[in-house]
């Protein structure tokens, strides 16, 4: 596959692993986040953490759109699909993330009528289809995924579409790293920045974490190379005393972002002066909601949701491990009480999260790994 | 979620600007490019697919020195691995 | 209202204040309780890599506390396994970890007898001094009609190579149909004869047989359940129990080629692609691979859940560790295309004509030749070999150079494939 097998190849890894190592100065301790669910993604599927020095830890931090909506969100979704003349459509990430009682998938077995979809656009053609019931699209995604939404629901306006709307539950990545930024326990040396959330908004966002923080951001590609290349990049501005925003994945981010897709953002959503994110707590103006112009694709106009808040348990440390305080296992109900099966915090909803990936994934210490792969 | 796959754009469809067919290692699929009307992409060209919607060009110069560097890279290191060898010899 | 700072938030002016947390979540606690966690010596200092401050206890090496988590973490996940769920939901009908629960808790649990507790996919028993395999599976795919085939095809080549696997010479199958009322006889018949050519490729006959008929609404037009008799000649017992360390894995063809045919058949996603379902009786094939490597082991065909699941299946029946490598597990391009797009992983997606092989690690060139000279065997290669330990994972090498873990599905990618 094009540009996207050249950037897997394992010979080139050993390459910047080498120039990685010898960038760590003896002694210290590197602690890089990344903030993108992908990311996350990426390096535990390519086992990505061998190539790395013992010295350089990745921490995982808050860019799991899924696992960061409250359970009472996902109440809150549960109870618009169940109303009788509602199809719900989703993405397939959200259909498992369970809610006080059970999940989407739960619900289908139960008889509701939830779909899941690809792509938002595909909404619509089910509202089509259906003119006597009305189509609830949960959406859900950092600002990547938000021009979708909007463009979805411009179609659906020039189509004179009205059994279509959306329950928005989009969120905005910056408020997210300043929040964990300002956090008192923080200890981050550096961030890889969201790739793909950076093709919409671009690269000068981050430049406040570079030039306030004193920290260097790379923006980053999801190939297993490309966050190499960039973790080299980060260490070399570490090395070399620099905080700058760079951008190592050219081929697709442009500085200045997609100006089409900022504008339809702008055009259908506005911000929520706060909203709730879990394992975080409530962070002002970090989530969209539609505008008054387009109140009649809002689902939470057009239904009533209960909006009931359903907190994590005192036991959950998600807050720890998404500010890079403690590594998955440390928390103490990682892999008994808190598993993939039964999430109990942001970190394990989804596959992306911190701690369903390590368990998923990367269950193993790093000792053991290198004694049984050494054959 | 972040899940973007580069893909080759096949053609538009005929009466309607906005979608094109793509084709992704042998798959095809018909996406909206609409967010790239600034600077629509040709048939050959490559986007970044992301929910059904095109986000963004590939921007092939770019990848291509992007690779360069990654074997500008791996040949220094081969380099550096080939000398230390020679030198043990001795 | 906090302004972007992080902490416990302040009551939400909706007026109904913060419910309880859900009830699943307080018995997941109420379970595991009592456990200790050896890192209680370490929440005290002020991060688990600082050096401890003079006064508390001393700490054991972080690799040495990762090792103990995992331990109890491999403890928990070996308990007797509950159904927590009141409602049968798709994720027990995906071939993951919620089938296996369901199957232990349920069924193995009100059945249990030596002949049933290998879970193999046939049955070996003796009848007057012979060896019989039995065999049984039901089929509910949709669509019925998909590139490469229809449920007919899987109903008959499923049954068929659940008992080749076992090492039997399939030979009788019946076939109990169930029929939604409004069902078109011409499909009926266009499944009948799919059957019956599949039937005569495999060299089995169907003897006897059920029809039912439900009302309109039920049984999504067609359901077929096939059960299916062999006679094991020769040859040792297989099962997946047997696998040692230095043993080798083989995989017979391309996976994920059923899987994602049913997916894209199914229209929803609007995908297009030249893939084909793999159905396809695998008797022969398993015939020249026993004649050819006699130290086969083991042998399972990848259907649902994929040959990630046979993998653990493996590691888990035998106590050892699968060590597989991305690179020599062969996948179409296609196929590869549209797991890439969709976000899944081909490991775990449906084939339904390809087998899985453990076998001693000095036969494994004789075994690939003997693949390699089918039809059905052209691609086969050679994935993985068994270690002792970690016991019970599936270690992958990816094609990247690195190593990650592959455990068994938790939901379900693909709905009712087979």
């Amino acid at each position: 596959m094009r540009f996207v097998d050249e950037f897997r190849d394992a010979d080139k890894a050993h390459a910047l692993a080498a120039k990685i190592a010898a960038l760590c100065e003896p002694g210290r301790q590197y602690k890089l986040m990344e903030v993108c669910g992908g990311h996350t993604h990426t390096i535990y599927k390519h086992g990505l953490e061998d190539y790395l020095p013992e010295s350089i830890t990745l921490v995982h931090g808050p860019g799991c759109p899924v696992c960061v909506i409250p359970m009472g969100r996902v109440d809150d979704a549960m109870h618009l699909a169940a109303q009788p003349d509602v199809i719900m459509t989703s993405f397939g990430d959200m259909m498992r993330v369970p809610g006080s009682n059970g999940s989407f998938f739960d619900a289908k077995a139960a008889g509701t009528d939830i779909r899941m979809v690809y792509s938002p656009l595909d909404s619509l053609k089910i509202a089509r289809q259906n003119p006597d019931k009305r189509v609830v699209f949960m959406a859900i995604g950092f600002e990547t995924t938000a021009p979708s939404t909007a463009m979805t629901v411009l179609r659906a306006s020039a189509q004179g579409l009205d059994n279509f709307s959306v329950f928005c539950n989009h969120v905005t990545i910056i408020p997210a790293i300043k929040a964990i930024l300002d956090s008192p326990d923080l200890r981050l040396d550096g961030f890889l920045g969201p790739g793909h959330v950076s093709t919409v908004i671009g690269c000068r966002p981050y430049e406040f974490i570079a030039a306030e923080y004193g920290k260097p951001v790379v923006v980053a590609g999801f190939e297993p190379l490309d966050i190499l290349q960039s973790v080299y990049m980060l260490m070399l501005q570490l090395a070399q005393g620099r905080s700058e925003v760079e951008n190592q994945y050219t081929r697709v981010v442009p500085w200045d972002g997609n100006v089409v897709a900022l504008q339809a953002i702008g055009e259908v959503m506005e911000l929520r002066p706060y909203f709730e994110w879990r394992g975080l707590g409530f962070i002002s103006h970090s989530a969209l909601r539609m505008r008054p112009d387009y109140s009649a694709f809002d689902a939470e106009l057009l239904f009533s949701v209960p909006g009931v808040r359903v907190a994590d348990p005192k036991a959950c440390q998600c807050g720890e491990v998404l500010k890079g305080v403690l590594k998955p296992w440390e928390c103490k109900v990682f892999g008994t009480a808190c598993t993939p099966e039964t999430p109990i915090g942001t970190c394990m909803v989804s596959p992306e999260g911190a701690c369903a990936a390590y368990y998923n994934y990367g269950r193993m210490s790093r000792q053991r790994v290198k004694e049984v792969t050494r054959s | 979620m972040c899940l973007g796959i580069p893909g080759e754009v096949i053609e538009f469809l005929p009466d309607q600007p906005d979608l094109a067919r793509v084709d992704v290692s042998g798959v095809r699929r018909v996406i909206n490019v609409g967010l790239l009307s600034d600077d629509p992409p040709a048939p050959g060209e490559w986007v970044l697919i992301h929910v059904g919607f095109a986000l963004s060009k590939i921007d092939e110069d770019e990848a291509a020195a992007a690779l360069e560097f990654l074997e500008g890279i791996g040949q220094a290191y081969e380099d550096e691995l080939a000398a230390l060898q020679e030198s043990r010899i001795e | 209202m906090t302004t972007g700072r992080l902490g416990e938030p302040t009551t939400r002016d909706s007026g109904a204040g913060a419910a309880a947390s859900a009830p699943w979540v307080r018995e997941a606690l109420h379970d595991h309780d009592h456990d200790d966690h050896p890192s209680d010596a370490s929440r005290d200092a002020a991060g688990p890599d600082d050096a401890s401050p003079a006064g508390s206890r001393r700490q054991l090496p972080l690799a040495d506390r990762e090792q103990q988590v995992l331990d109890r973490i491999d403890r928990a996940r070996s308990r007797r396994p509950k159904i927590k769920e009141e409602r049968i939901t798709m994720s027990h009908g995906a071939g993951g970890k919620a089938t296996q629960t369901l199957i232990e808790a349920v069924f193995l649990e009100a059945f249990r007898n030596p002949l049933l507790e290998p879970l193999e996919d046939a049955a070996r028993l003796h009848v007057n001094g012979s060896r019989v395999a039995l065999t049984t599976d039901s089929y509910v795919v949709s669509p019925l009609f998909f590139p490469g085939g229809n449920i007919g095809d899987l109903a008959v080549n499923g049954t068929v190579n659940d008992l080749s696997v076992a090492g039997a010479v399939p030979l009788y199958l019946s076939a109990g149909f169930i029929l939604e009322e409004g069902f078109p006889v011409a499909d009926l018949n266009r499944i009948v004869a799919s059957m019956k050519s599949a039937a005569a490729a495999a060299g089995v006959q169907v003897v006897t047989g059920d029809t039912k008929v439900v009302e309109k609404g039920k049984a999504d037009g067609c359901y077929i359940n096939t059960a299916g008799v062999g006679i094991i000649e020769h040859g040792p017992i297989l099962g997946v129990a047997s696998a040692r360390p230095g043993d080798a894995v083989l995989v017979s063809g391309p996976i994920g080629d059923h899987g994602v045919t049913i997916m894209l058949a199914r229209g929803e996603l609007d995908i297009e692609a030249d893939v084909i379902s793999d159905t396809a009786p695998l008797n022969g094939l398993v015939a020249g691979l026993l004649a050819a490597a006699p130290g086969v082991r083991a042998l399972r065909d990848a259907t649902r859940g994929g040959v990630a699941t046979i993998l653990n299946e493996i590691a888990r029946a035998a106590g050892v560790c699968v060590v597989a490598r991305e690179d020599d597990i062969p996948v179409r391009a296609e196929v590869r295309g549209a797991s890439e797009l969709l976000g899944i992983d081909p490991m775990y997606v449906a084939c339904e004509g390809r087998v899985v092989v453990v076998v001693d690690g000095d036969q494994a060139g004789a075994a690939l030749a003997a693949l390699r000279a089918h039809p059905l065997g052209e691609q086969a290669s050679v994935i993985g070999h068994i270690a002792a330990d970690p016991q019970g994972i599936v270690l992958l090498k990816t094609a990247f150079g690195g190593t990650r873990i592959v455990d068994l599905l938790v939901g379900d990618p693909l709905p009712r494939i087979c």
